[in-house]
């Protein structure tokens, strides 16, 4: 069966070998990756830089600026003296956040007649602003509760809601990012490698060498893709062995279908670049539609944006990226350790992927020069 | 079963409202060293094209090697070789690595490849170039590596198209004299070329112009047939018309 594969793959081996400087980004994009998406990238905002008046000057009032600050989500920059001078801070970025406290605000508190804070954040950033307004929001609770237990002569609340945060107790942002960055990276460089490997032998002038031997088009197409599913695998084990030993990213589930699911969707990839490939002229062209592809496989994968928060139309655009299931399937395995039993759907999704598009690029390619 | 390594009828190929090739009728026969000849544009590429099923006929049939090309294209290949006008093969291989590549594509296994491949070698004297890349070739080089890569399934049939484009003429003597070797041991061999010395040397010729077979036959022959003394008076003449 298929005959020419076997000398098809090595020869791709060997030209992936010499192109030292393809070889060297493939290698070094995912730790590079890692690293900038592990340490710099965090979604939960702390040490908001925070603008002080304090018009109240008490003990009351330096007290609740103190249980600001320890939430960890503000840091007092500055204390000013008026309000224009805060408003100034603000405006000039900076300070992200402040705080005002008025001059009867002990006085209040001690008649129990209402006293207020007004806290202020920039709101041009979305993400900082819901922070520092949640941390805000419950340092008011706690107080509060504080005043009103101490007031009623109880140390214990009527009602406590406990929430369990399950599969990433810590709630830790690089249990969320490592596994969506393996699937970053492996639809990166995969679908861009095979979408290129056609139409360069085309551009190179090899293939019209090649297409009047006897190799079929299946030889052809497989012998393409098979030396980087390698290099696919490599990058995975690469990202998940960096994630587990420098961020304390968890393997909870099976290593074996953890590598099964991986080669199955590193093959879709590859067979996706590969149907690309049979589109384009031109090694650009193949280049812009990997790009093209690249947007939707960051945004609407769930590889940083939760899909349920998605329209619906957009969640259905996702669910055409394989990106997409194989992130489901890999979080599911590396944090929940769920087994083949929950994931099935999303592994014939997967295997469909790949039989499908190699399919296509097989139709799609003709031996013939027009 | 003819006896022709090659024979076509009626073979026409149109692309949009341009007829490269206008119902061309060739017979070559076994051990032939046969030319096309003609300016740029008259078909000649198209003719190889089709014959080696790199292009589908829009008319007519073709038979090489006994294998209707139009019917069952996939089959032509096994019998054929191929040299195209521009360098096909991977010149960030080895010259050894292409000759390894290209008999594993067409089907060598073991002992026999090697056995072949040393032949090859032999014959082209490759062998003190085996570990050098392709690409660091000189262009005589390149186009007996070519030359090999096409010989190491012993096709019956050769499609050379232009081959010594770019080549020194001491490189093209000694690879006319190569072609002739291998027509003494039966191989067909159908070459391009618009050099007149290249065109002396075939045996017989088909002078296309504009996609018409104007003349067949010997290289005299053809050369009384359009009108001239020589094949180069032949040759110009038919271009001044072309162009005219």
């Amino acid at each position: 069966m298929m005959p020419r594969l076997w000398p098809m793959i090595r020869k791709e081996f060997i030209q992936m070998r010499r192109d030292r400087l393809t070889l060297g980004i493939m290698f070094g994009i995912p730790v590079i990756q890692l690293l900038m998406f592990g340490f710099a990238i965090q979604t939960d905002v702390r040490h908001i830089p925070t603008v002080v008046l304090d018009q109240s000057r008490t003990p009351d009032s330096r007290a609740i600026v103190q249980q600001l600050e320890n939430t960890g989500n503000f840091r007092i920059a500055q204390y000013v003296d008026d309000r224009p001078a805060l408003d100034r801070a603000i405006a000039r970025g900076d300070a992200q956040a402040g705080v005002v406290i008025p001059n009867d605000y002990a006085r209040a508190l001690g008649h129990g007649t209402g006293a207020s804070i007004q806290v202020i954040v920039d709101a041009s950033d979305p993400l900082s602003s819901q922070s520092a307004l949640a941390a805000a929001a419950g340092v008011a609770q706690m107080r509060n509760i504080e005043i009103l237990a101490a007031a009623a002569g109880r140390a214990t609340l009527p009602l406590d809601i406990r929430v369990r945060p399950r599969y990433n107790p810590g709630l830790r942002n690089p249990n969320y990012i490592v596994p969506g960055l393996v699937g970053v990276i492996l639809t990166m460089t995969m679908v861009l490698i095979t979408a290129m490997a056609i139409v360069r032998e085309r551009e190179r002038g090899t293939l019209e060498q090649l297409i009047v031997t006897p190799i079929t088009k299946t030889e052809l197409m497989i012998g393409k893709i098979t030396p980087y599913v390698g290099v696919g695998l490599f990058q995975m084990t690469a990202v998940l062995a960096l994630g587990r030993f420098v961020f304390g990213v968890p393997l909870t589930g099976s290593v074996w279908l953890l590598y099964g699911t991986s080669l199955l969707f590193i093959v879709a990839s590859l067979a996706l670049g590969l149907f690309i490939s049979t589109l384009v002229h031109t090694q650009q062209q193949a280049m812009q539609m990997s790009f093209f592809l690249m947007l939707p496989s960051i945004l609407l994968s769930g590889f940083m944006f939760p899909r349920p928060a998605m329209p619906v139309f957009f969640q259905w655009i996702g669910l055409l990226l394989p990106i997409t299931h194989f992130l489901k399937v890999l979080r599911g395995i590396l944090l929940k350790g769920v087994g083949v039993t929950d994931l099935w759907q999303e592994l014939t999704v997967l295997a469909a992927f790949a039989v499908v598009l190699i399919a296509l690029a097989v139709r799609r390619f003709h031996k013939t020069l027009d | 079963m003819t006896d022709c390594a090659v024979e076509t009828r009626d073979l026409t190929r149109r692309f949009g409202t341009l007829t490269a090739v206008q119902h061309l009728n060739l017979a070559i026969d076994r051990g032939e060293v046969f030319g096309l000849l003609g300016p740029n544009g008259s078909g000649k590429t198209t003719t190889i094209r089709m014959l080696c099923g790199l292009l589908d006929p829009s008319e007519g049939s073709a038979i090489v090697a006994g294998v209707d090309v139009r019917k069952t294209p996939e089959q032509v290949k096994t019998r054929i070789g191929y040299m195209s006008q521009r360098f096909g093969l991977y010149e960030d291989l080895t010259v050894g690595e292409n000759l390894d590549f290209y008999g594993g594509i067409y089907g060598l296994r073991g002992s026999a490849q090697r056995t072949r491949s040393d032949e090859v070698v032999g014959f082209l004297g490759l062998g003190q170039r085996l570990d050098q890349l392709a690409g660091q070739l000189s262009g005589g080089w390149k186009q007996r590596l070519a030359l090999g890569c096409a010989l190491l399934h012993r096709p019956p049939v050769l499609f050379l198209d232009e081959p010594t484009a770019g080549v020194d003429p001491a490189a093209r003597r000694s690879f006319w004299r190569t072609i002739h070797d291998l027509a003494t041991t039966g191989t067909t061999v159908l070459v391009t070329t618009h050099y007149m010395d290249e065109a002396e040397r075939c045996d017989r010729l088909a002078m296309l112009s504009l996609g018409h077979l104007i003349a067949l036959g010997t290289p005299d022959e053809v050369a009384r047939q359009v009108g001239g003394k020589t094949l180069e008076d032949a040759f110009i003449i038919l271009q001044e018309r072309d162009e005219s």
